[in-house]
């Protein structure tokens, strides 16, 4: 086995309890995940199981309170860690798009490529709109976000993170802000994306597209790793009981 | 598309909407036409109507005094674009002091606050009597004391701090998502602010922004306390001696002959952002019933 693109090593997050003198609130309780590169990890488990601050930890939009987020073997969550120059080698798509409302299609997509990635204003404009091109909206690089569908705003948003050609690709329940007869659209587009070899850790309520894409399927349960393994083991085959009740009340 | 024709029901809806509007418009006209009358009733039966009519709706000596009033506008309206343009930008840079998180910054960042709880709770007239009367007292030889830089100065103190609590809140009201879509694709904090959340904060602050610097406008009026002849001072020196108050009627329209296309002119602009106030044609745009 290759070694581990991504590695996470007892990784612990807490958040400020309510009120002074509460408690405060265990997200993250010790989590280790590896992804080798073109790899696929699932990660499933009810709201507030921690999958979203999980991969939030990932993409160093949170700090954490103790262990490694190793990305090729360097802990970049150690302060003194360049962290733009880190997040720019990851792209994190959000269950709300949070496509930049005031920029045109296009320019949300350009922006990195300009700023962070030192293109001229031509070469990204030509990226650009060779990724709009590749997730179907070309047609639409002149718009403003606001006058697209959810389904297409969620292709712009990943078309944004790919553009930068990330190490690793990072989706929040892309799918679960859409109406249902938008969700194929986004699926099959990161179907496609898996299929290239883009190596993905994704949150999701979507089973069948776990199934379909995953090479592991990760179950977290209040902060922690309960259940892990391929998805005939975890989806078809679960072992413990609060998997079970998990995914059978998805059905 | 199907061929549509409407059908009884829409025909019958359609024509007591129609009688509804009727009925609104007849409405409306005659509560226009009671309150204008009440209002000429009681002011042209005012005993004093007649002298006060010449004494300040009188169109010889309005048209007499234009020259001399029109000069003194000039006067405001250098103010207010000298002071308009300063405390855009010393507002928005301040803004950006204040709501950023740099050590480097925290001096000046406590020097932010205290400049906008003072500017903010003292009254415009103190603050121009106070620069106006105290600058000069301190005999600073490189300082204009013309009244007019001094009236100016205070005018751009107080707006300023206006301004920078304005673009504050309009700072504060990007959701944070935006900043962490933007630091998510490498951009560094200055970066963020600059491309991401600037642009943003100014657009959802352009209608208090625009209405502030209305008022500005007019309170560029009261640097004529100092003695600067501007509009008001002007048409006060073309009183003294008749006492006819036209000049100072004729002030006040030529400050309305500024201040309403001003306002009309920043609605229409941002009625015309790429992404804000374009609410005809999406659902929940029309009006409720």
């Amino acid at each position: 086995m290759s070694a581990s693109l991504l590695s996470l090593r007892g990784v612990r997050k807490t958040y400020p309890g309510p009120g002074r003198g509460a408690a405060p609130k265990v997200v993250l309780d010790g989590v280790d995940l590896d992804v080798t590169e073109h790899e696929c990890v699932v990660l499933i488990g009810a709201s507030g199981s921690g999958k979203s601050t999980l991969l939030r930890v990932i993409d160093l939009l949170e700090e954490v309170d103790d262990g490694q987020v190793l990305l090729d073997g360097v802990d970049v969550a150690d302060p003194w860690v360049d962290a733009n120059a880190a997040r720019a080698r990851m792209a994190m798509v959000f269950q709300q798009y949070n496509l930049f409302p005031h920029l045109r299609v296009l320019d949300n997509v350009t922006l990195a490529l300009r700023l962070v990635h030192g293109r001229g204003r031509a070469e990204a404009a030509a990226s650009g709109l060779a990724m709009l091109e590749k997730v179907g909206l070309a047609h639409k690089a002149r718009a403003y976000p606001d006058e697209l569908s959810g389904g297409e705003q969620q292709r712009a948003a990943i078309a944004r993170a790919l553009v930068g050609a990330p190490e690793l690709l990072l989706l929040d329940e892309v799918t679960s802000a859409l109406d249902p007869e938008l969700v194929g659209e986004v699926l099959d587009l990161l179907v496609a994306l898996r299929d290239e070899g883009t190596t993905m850790v994704v949150a999701t309520h979507e089973m069948g597209f776990a199934r379909e894409v995953a090479d592991e399927v990760v179950f977290l349960h209040d902060g922690q790793v309960h259940e892990r393994g391929t998805p005939a083991q975890v989806l078809d085959d679960p072992q413990r009981e609060r998997t079970r009740d998990f995914l059978r009340r998805l059905r | 598309m199907t061929d549509w024709q409407p059908s009884e029901l829409a025909r019958e809806r359609e024509a007591f909407r129609r009688t509804q509007r009727r009925r609104a418009l007849a409405v409306a006209t005659v509560a226009t036409a009671v309150v204008v009358g009440a209002v000429a009733y009681v002011v042209a039966t005012a005993p004093g109507w007649e002298r006060a009519r010449q004494a300040f709706f009188s169109p010889e000596r309005a048209v007499e005094v234009l020259p001399e009033v029109a000069e003194g506008l000039l006067l405001n309206l250098r103010v207010w674009v000298v002071a308009s343009v300063v405390g855009l930008v010393v507002g928005l840079l301040l803004a950006v002091v204040r709501t950023s998180r740099l050590p480097a910054l925290f001096p000046l960042r406590v020097l932010t606050v205290v400049y906008v709880d003072v500017f903010r709770g003292v009254p415009v007239l103190l603050v121009l009597l106070l620069a106006g009367f105290g600058l000069p007292a301190l005999r600073l030889e490189w300082l204009p004391v013309s009244a007019a830089f001094l009236g100016g100065l205070a005018i751009v103190l107080t707006y300023t701090a206006y301004l920078a609590e304005i673009f504050r809140a309009g700072i504060e009201s990007v959701h944070p998502s935006q900043v962490a879509a933007a630091r998510s694709l490498g951009l560094s904090r200055g970066q963020t602010v600059r491309r991401v959340v600037l642009p943003q904060a100014v657009r959802n602050v352009t209608a208090p922004t625009a209405s502030t610097l209305v008022s500005l406008q007019k309170d560029s009026g009261l640097i004529s306390i100092l003695g600067a002849v501007d509009a008001i001072r002007a048409a006060q020196i073309a009183t003294t001696g008749d006492y006819n108050f036209t000049p100072y009627v004729v002030a006040g329209l030529l400050f309305l002959l500024l201040s309403i296309p001003l306002t009309r002119l920043v609605d229409a602009w941002s009625a015309r952002q790429g992404w804000r106030g374009r609410l005809r044609g999406v659902s929940g745009g029309g009006v409720i019933r």
